[in-house]
């Protein structure tokens, strides 16, 4: 005891002093942190306004958008957009959701903010690689928007980046030149999730509290448990992959490249005359993206489940139930997301038997994901609700999970995903219980926190009308693809109405597109409470929510070092509430034990 | 105040259960001209088992949101576990997912089956942005091909002193179907990944270049309908479409010919 407190002395001694210290090339990690998470919210609103762009194009391709031309010159030809300007418009939008913004602002975001602060732990284990990872991560942003700029323009094969497309450098323009940064900042993104997840694991096996065991950690620090060691496990196969693109990009090597290539009825030939490449296969980089992008929908997923978690119980005042369960859950969905990759190939003329494999283990994914849903609802069963703004976001994903989760099973089954396989309905699928789930688990979590972020609650009126109408929004734009897409309707699709089957949904395309737009135009209302709560909202008590984790147990915000004085140490689970032994509706987890204890 | 959100959550939940059933009851599928009915039953009953689950966890949601609100006073249950309650509803969900497991495989098995030996051969090349269809003619073998002589008049590289390849009739986003006869198409590409997809009979095959992956299936209505690209393959993909035509098995060989001509 006397060690930490000597410690926090110094801590709080070794404070810097000068704001590029402190504020710029931080160590702290909540400092690291807030980077993190407003990086990424700055390039959700970059990511956010490409889906715009795309949603007015679905709707009404034959329109004439000069006034759009004046603003993007490139992306335009006489009023109508270019289609190799919607290609790279959809590969972008995915390629930044899904590392730059929902992998990161769950993960290095509320990760570095929360780890230390319930632990009970003075920073991270590694400070310097954690400021670093910040900054690696940041020069992948910096690469992947001057991409933008270059040559025939960013990236256009798709999020998925699927070769011979990416690999030949005239089969789209954006695989002129885009896709080399597109490769770049991916190394980066890996390199900084890597340096962030030992991190993460570091601290979290090492660092804990006296008397915080594994099984009395709260659901969201299980949830960054796990997303780490999947980040650990699952990208380098996406490093290796996209280093092999490279050299089949620029050096001629045959990775992914098969024999016979013949591009525009040109063979594409060596100074032999023999063809270029041989020997190499596309479904080689399925293979390897997939390994990395099936655990890593469950990175962008798994810290969304654990912040509902912790807020349906807090705002429940009731204790969360089958903590056990959860955690295996958990556990589970964290393990078989490792055999379900193959799901993304079923059409892809991959052996039928690896099919079946895959399509065993993608339906059993759903047996913890069905037990995580009957465990909310079973903490919900008499509660007693308080309508804060977390609260709405958490019941919001949990809605989601509900209806994104049920459509997998439709998917999961690969005959059935014949008919849906990139159309629509999977559109539909993952973004409901991927993007949707991790985006209002970060608007829940932001909620939740902000008073240990900035000190200072986030303004109530404002969180809710945000909530309402991204919530009824959401679903008006993502709800309805389920039909298109089970009338066929295909991804990525510049013009639909090229198809006569396509044509009668023009309608619906129109309808979803404004929902998304005023969707999109929702976030103001978010990006304006934020800035405006930050620094003008009310201040925040040490605990204003009455929770029971460690880090509402220092001021808001913690002090460099978290605790002023000695670490707490902890005596129970997280989610001691409404014990009818207790004097208050909610026990913290430092508390000292009672002399009549029920529960854990 | 305290009511309305709960209340709204409620109300905003049962709108959501009650549009999305309703809308679901509508046949969004394109109809079904092939044999592949199998694909379609599966769906049907996909659609009842989790449409039941989607209403009524839904239903339990707007209700415990709307009903257990903070009161003055009052407190939660503590109630927290039920070792007997988690496996019940672990193992009803494994159970009911097992049975979903096994039709599916049993459907997959019989979709990736090995063709009728009287089978009819078709192959479909996918290049940017077009779809090459070639049928074998009398002799019934697709003559050989070479990538290295392909060029803008010898788009698949046919290698045209073979004698099999003498009577391959080619076309172009053209695709003929006999009637209720089964069919074996080998879909390849020149290029980059395309993706063969006849909406109206439940297929879809990705071309993957360097594989020739076949595919079987029986046409089981005459009449026009749209081949689809499905996988991103570049800036025309969008426009990458061709036109399936069902015809009397007998009449077959005559349209073909006609066709190409």
């Amino acid at each position: 005891m006397a060690h930490s407190e000597a410690h926090a002395a110094e801590a709080h001694a070794h404070a810097p002093q000068a704001f590029i210290w402190r504020y710029v090339f931080s160590k702290d990690h909540k400092v690291i942190g807030i980077q993190y998470y407003v990086t990424a919210m700055m390039m959700a609103l970059i990511a956010g306004l490409l889906a715009m762009l795309i949603r007015v194009q679905l709707a009404w391709p034959e329109k004439d958008w000069s006034s759009l031309q004046k603003i993007i010159p490139a992306g335009y030809t006489s009023g109508v957009m270019n289609p190799e300007f919607y290609a790279m418009l959809f590969t972008m939008h995915g390629t930044i959701m899904v590392f730059f913004v929902l992998s990161t602002a769950p993960v290095s975001g509320f990760g570095n903010i929360l780890i230390p602060l319930q632990v009970g732990a003075r920073d991270m284990a590694f400070p310097f690689l954690n400021g670093l990872s910040f900054w690696t991560f940041f020069c992948g942003c910096v690469t992947i928007l001057y991409s933008f700029f270059v040559g025939a323009g960013a990236a256009a094969a798709g999020w998925t980046s699927y070769p011979p497309l990416s690999a030949l450098r005239g089969a789209v323009p954006g695989s002129d030149t885009g896709q080399t940064f597109w490769i770049v900042a991916m190394v980066f993104f890996i390199a900084s999730f890597t340096m962030g997840g030992l991190n993460f694991v570091t601290t979290i096996v090492n660092l804990r509290t006296k008397g915080l065991s594994m099984m009395r950690l709260p659901l969201t620090l299980w949830a960054m448990f796990l997303v780490a060691i999947l980040g650990l496990l699952a990208f380098p196969a996406l490093t290796g992959a996209s280093l092999m693109l490279l050299l089949d990009r620029h050096f001629g090597t045959s990775f992914f490249l098969p024999t016979g290539l013949v591009l525009n009825n040109a063979p594409i030939l060596g100074p032999d005359g023999q063809f270029l490449h041989k020997g190499g296969s596309p479904l080689l980089w399925q293979h390897l993206f997939w390994f990395l992008g099936h655990p890593e929908v469950y990175i962008l997923m798994l810290p969304a489940l654990g912040f509902t978690s912790d807020i349906l119980t807090t705002f429940c005042r009731k204790a969360l139930f089958g903590y056990k369960a959860m955690v295996g859950a958990m556990v589970a969905i964290a393990g078989l997301s490792f055999i379900v990759w193959g799901h993304h190939m079923f059409v892809s003329g991959m052996s039928p038997y690896l099919g079946m494999a895959f399509a065993v283990g993608t339906i059993l994914i759903a047996v913890p994901s069905a037990v995580k849903v009957f465990n909310w609802l079973a903490t919900l069963w008499n509660s007693r609700i308080q309508y804060k703004t977390p609260m709405l976001w958490a019941m919001g994903v949990v809605s989601l999970f509900i209806s994104g989760g049920l459509s997998g099973i439709w998917l999961g089954q690969s005959a059935p995903d014949i008919q849906f396989h990139d159309t629509f309905f999977v559109v539909a699928h993952f973004h409901l219980i991927m993007a949707g789930a991790a985006l209002f688990g970060v608007f829940g979590a932001t909620a939740m926190w902000f008073p240990k972020m900035f000190g200072r609650t986030m303004n109530e009126t404002l969180g809710k009308t945000h909530f309402w109408l991204t919530f009824v929004t959401y679903y008006g734009t993502f709800f309805p693809m389920h039909y298109i897409g089970l009338a066929g309707h295909m991804r990525r699709i510049y013009d639909p109405y090229q198809y006569a089957f396509l044509k009668p949904l023009q309608p619906i395309n129109e309808f979803i597109t404004v929902s998304a737009l005023i969707l999109g135009l929702s976030q103001i209302v978010f990006f304006v409470n934020f800035f405006w709560s930050a620094f003008k909202g009310q201040k925040a008590s040490e605990n204003p929510w009455n929770a029971n984790g460690l880090e509402w147990t220092t001021s808001s915000p913690p002090p460099h070092g978290n605790w002023p004085g000695a670490i707490p140490e902890v005596h129970r689970w997280p989610y001691e509430y409404s014990n009818p032994s207790a004097p208050t509706d909610h026990v913290m987890q430092h508390e000292p034990p009672m002399t009549v204890e029920a529960g854990h | 105040m305290g009511k309305l959100q709960g209340l709204l959550f409620g109300l905003a939940t049962l709108v959501l259960v009650v549009t999305a059933t309703v809308l679901f009851t509508k046949d969004w599928l394109p109809p079904l001209m092939s044999d592949r009915v199998g694909i379609d039953h599966a769906i049907s009953i996909t659609l009842v088992v989790t449409g039941i689950v989607f209403i009524l966890t839904n239903l339990l949601l707007a209700w415990f949101g709307y009903r257990y609100q903070d009161q003055p006073g009052a407190r939660a249950a503590y109630w927290h576990d039920n070792p007997r309650l988690e496996w019940t509803w672990t193992l009803v969900t494994a159970g009911v997912l097992a049975v979903f497991l096994f039709n599916a495989l049993g459907l997959w098995a019989s979709v990736n089956a090995r063709p009728p030996a009287d089978a009819m051969l078709i192959e479909v090349t996918g290049q940017q942005f077009a779809w090459n269809v070639r049928y074998p003619g009398p002799d019934g073998v697709l003559g050989r091909t070479d990538h290295l002589i392909a060029s803008q008049e010898n788009p698949i590289g046919l290698v045209k002193d073979d004698p099999a390849a003498k009577d391959d009739l080619l076309l172009l986003n053209q695709l003929y179907l006999p009637l209720d006869k089964p069919v074996r198409v080998q879909v390849r590409s020149m290029d980059v990944i395309h993706s063969f997809f006849l909406p109206n009979f439940r297929v879809k095959q990705d071309a993957m270049p360097g594989m020739t992956i076949e595919i079987w299936f029986t046409a089981k209505q005459t009449g026009d309908f749209e081949i689809a690209c499905a996988e991103h393959c570049g800036l025309g993909h969008y426009r990458m479409r061709g036109q399936v035509h069902v015809v009397p098995a007998a009449e077959l060989d005559k349209a073909v010919t006609e066709a190409a001509q």
